[in-house]
């Protein structure tokens, strides 16, 4: 047929001037199970005792292991510190200012349960100097039997549970026997991350929208990637490692990958989809591919082909308001109320009173931004406008740029303190039981403001307020099967997808611009000409006739 | 003179004249889809049909564009003022009183001008217009990375939708002046047959006659 020779010449002659698509490399296939290790641990003979606490364990660890406590501890699971090398602003969880729990100085018992190491207690300082103070397990256990203590600064539970105790995933806890974990390590899957990463911002999906429980075990429509039934990667996949460190950040992402997937045979070291699938992922010698992977150029991988987050029945918060927070039940007791229930039937609570107002949500559609990958935080060291709407971090990018692309995001909203004199936001002391100053017990907001203030380094004028405020959560997980992406007309219509982003040419989201209203003027005239043009021939037959 | 029936639509040109006529109504109906006029077929159909058939249709014209330069068929496009005035005072007064079209087809020249002029600029206007915009549009990955491009697009885009309104109105005029003279049959039918009635001077019928007895019949 002509057409298709002519279309295949045409395609062709695109990529041969600038598509460059042709050459693309197909990915590898994904290693199967990596963890077909040369030594079985359970016959080592240093894990041949038990173990009474975990720094042992990584005593026992590090025998052989020389450098892996090393390693950790040049890693951000670690140092909870990074120095953005663009900014130069200082983040990690160290420093940065959330709007969910908002910090971690003053709550570390709570927060640092999820430090990669055992007994950091006081975020002022760095975390604990001895070797042995990694936790080696909690990423290399693979009898799922590992779990800490939710406020225990990192401590696993032990033999004896109290009753009634959960993990930080929310399960009722059972005794842990660190012989039988220290035994079974291996390399990390989805649950050794995922029981920290599923459930930050104090519970399962709170925070990201796009890493939840749901991902234990999901399915091919929830993630086509980490699917148990189908790929089943486990995260490191694509959040590659070397001696101990993870590509994949948070405050200063890959938005835009122009190298694409590495040679055939070499491996790849970033975590982004190019990484794999290269940068002209869809078939360049078919019509819709070759538009497709000219989207690419500015829209990221994640805006089509992940159309909704929280899926699978966990949903996200997706408001928080602390202005509310306080106020006590019937019986003068904190109490909560579950007004939200996600589709499956499961009760979420919608105010807490150590909290304040929640709202929920599941299968989110994201909203769209340009993104640069380049991110900044509201920190205690940059003023804010209480009269606006205050951005908790900030992400940046433009159209212009050739860095930027369409990003997807949840955008978490709520009202958080901050210093009406000092102009900045406040670190509250929330956790703590028995202390004078924690907010849950002692329910004074001045108190726990001096206290989160002393704790964080930073100052407190006596005034406080609520503020409005917004921050941003790229979304990259739970990447939907290509037969589930967004539709060409869900952003190529009016008020599409992207209609919020000003400025970008989209064929059908603005029928009647200025060329299709001069047009269908000019159309318009047309067919008034020649109706009149008509009725003035039907009267002048008329007119011949008579006479 | 005689009135006589001469084939001045040689089969090249009543195919590519009905060729463009599907290709145009097909490229318009997608075209609107795709502008967001309507939302009759998905997207992606409409992209691949409007691509397609932009590509048979561009093909078309380099075969037209031979065609009309090699055999001389430019010339009858060629504008003129002579009789100009006549046809259009036709058009704005004469046809109310029922008067003969001024115009006589010679078969060397079947437009009358104000017709030459109208087909004129359609071919050195419009048609160019959208295909230059329409090939800037489909290779718009190629210049993107150059500065202003996100401009320039709004400009092709505008410029495309536009030129196709253009065309919409020059088709809607077309087929409105099909009802004008005789009957709407007389004036589609030498499209298919070839044949029209064309005023023939003796010499002219003689030439016909002797050395090109094919494209001559008698009249009807």
């Amino acid at each position: 047929m002509i057409s298709g020779k002519l279309l295949a010449v045409f395609g062709l002659t695109v990529v041969l001037t600038g598509g460059g698509g042709a050459l693309a490399q197909q990915a590898d296939a994904p290693p199967g199970d990596l963890s077909q290790s040369t030594t079985d641990h359970s016959k080592l003979e240093a894990l041949q005792r038990d173990f009474e606490s975990g720094p042992e364990v990584t005593a026992a660890c590090i025998s052989c292991h020389t450098e892996a406590s090393d390693q950790v501890k040049e890693s951000i699971h670690w140092t909870w510190d990074y120095e953005h090398p663009e900014t130069g602003q200082d983040l990690g969880k160290n420093n940065v200012i959330n709007s969910y729990c908002v910090g971690v100085a003053a709550n570390e018992p709570r927060c640092t349960s999820c430090h990669v190491g055992y007994g950091w207690t006081d975020m002022s300082q760095p975390p604990p100097q001895e070797a042995n103070a990694v936790d080696c397990v909690v990423c290399h256990d693979k009898s799922d039997t590992y779990f800490k203590i939710p406020a225990g600064a990192g401590k696993p539970f032990g033999q004896e549970v109290k009753e009634g105790a959960v993990t930080n995933t929310g399960k009722p806890a059972k005794p842990v026997d660190l012989k039988v974990v220290a035994q079974s390590v291996g390399l990390p899957d989805r649950d050794n991350c995922g029981n920290c990463h599923f459930y930050g911002g104090g519970g399962d999906n709170v925070k990201h929208g796009d890493l939840s429980s749901v991902l234990h075990n999901p399915t091919e429509a929830i993630d086509v990637h980490m699917a148990s039934d189908g790929l089943n990667f486990t995260c490191s996949e694509c959040h590659v490692s070397d001696q101990h460190q993870w590509h994949g950040s948070r405050y200063n992402v890959t938005a835009k990958d122009t190298a694409g997937a590495p040679l055939p045979g070499q491996r790849h070291d970033v975590s982004t989809c190019e990484s794999c699938h290269d940068t002209e992922p869809h078939d360049s010698l078919t019509l819709i591919g070759f538009k497709l992977n000219s989207h690419r150029d500015k829209i990221a991988c994640q805006t089509c082909h992940i159309p909704e987050y929280a899926k699978g029945g966990v949903p996200t918060k997706t408001v928080w308001d602390w202005s509310t927070a306080g106020t006590m039940g019937d019986n003068g007791k904190p109490m909560k109320k579950a007004g939200y229930e996600t589709a499956t039937g499961k009760k979420k609570p919608t105010y807490v009173t150590q909290k304040g107002n929640f709202e929920w949500g599941e299968d989110l559609q994201p909203e769209y931004f340009w993104f640069d990958g380049q991110v900044k935080y509201a920190n205690a060291d940059m003023e804010v406008d209480a009269a606006k709407v205050v951005e908790v971090n900030m992400i940046s990018g433009s159209q212009d740029d050739d860095k930027s692309r369409i990003w997807p995001f949840k955008v978490m909203r709520g009202k958080q303190p901050y210093d009406t004199i000092r102009n900045r936001l406040l670190y509250p002391h929330l956790f703590g039981p028995g202390s004078d100053t924690a907010y849950w017990g002692k329910w004074d907001w001045d108190k726990a403001f001096e206290a989160g203030a002393t704790a964080s380094g930073t100052e407190y004028s006596g005034s406080y307020d609520f503020v409005s405020t917004e921050m941003y959560w790229p979304i990259t997980h739970m990447v939907a099967p290509a037969k589930d992406a967004v539709h060409c007309e869900e952003c190529h219509r009016q008020e599409g997808r992207l209609a919020n982003i000003a400025g970008i040419h989209i064929p059908g989201a603005n029928p009647m611009g200025p060329g299709g209203k001069l047009g269908a003027l000019i159309l318009v005239l047309t067919l008034l000409g020649i109706v009149a043009h008509a009725i003035m021939r039907f009267f002048g037959r008329k007119n011949m006739k008579e006479q | 003179m005689a009135e006589r029936l001469v084939k001045i639509y040689p089969p090249f040109e009543r195919f590519y004249h009905w060729g463009q006529v599907i290709l145009v109504l097909v490229m318009t109906f997608t075209g609107f889809r795709l502008y967001g006029i309507h939302e009759w077929i998905p997207y992606d159909q409409a992209v691949l049909v409007h691509t397609y058939a932009a590509l048979l249709l561009m093909l078309l014209w380099v075969f037209a564009i031979f065609w009309h330069f090699t055999t001389g068929t430019w010339k009858h496009y060629v504008p003129t003022s002579e009789g100009l005035w006549q046809v259009v005072r036709f058009y704005s007064f004469g046809i109310f009183k029922g008067e003969r079209h001024p115009y006589r087809k010679a078969y060397w020249r079947k437009h009358n001008p104000l017709q030459a002029m109208a087909y004129l600029s359609l071919k050195a206007l419009i048609f160019p217009t959208i295909w230059i915009t329409g090939i800037a549009y489909l290779t718009y990955r190629l210049w993107e990375p150059s500065a202003g491009s996100g401009f320039w697009i709004e400009i092709v885009g505008n410029l495309h939708v536009l030129a196709a309104f253009g065309i919409l109105s020059f088709i809607v005029m077309h087929l409105y002046l099909m009802t004008t003279g005789h009957s709407f049959w007389k004036h589609i039918r030498p499209m298919f047959s070839g044949y029209d009635d064309i005023d023939l001077t003796p010499e002219e019928e003689a030439y016909l006659e002797a050395d090109e007895p094919g494209r001559i019949r008698p009249a009807e």
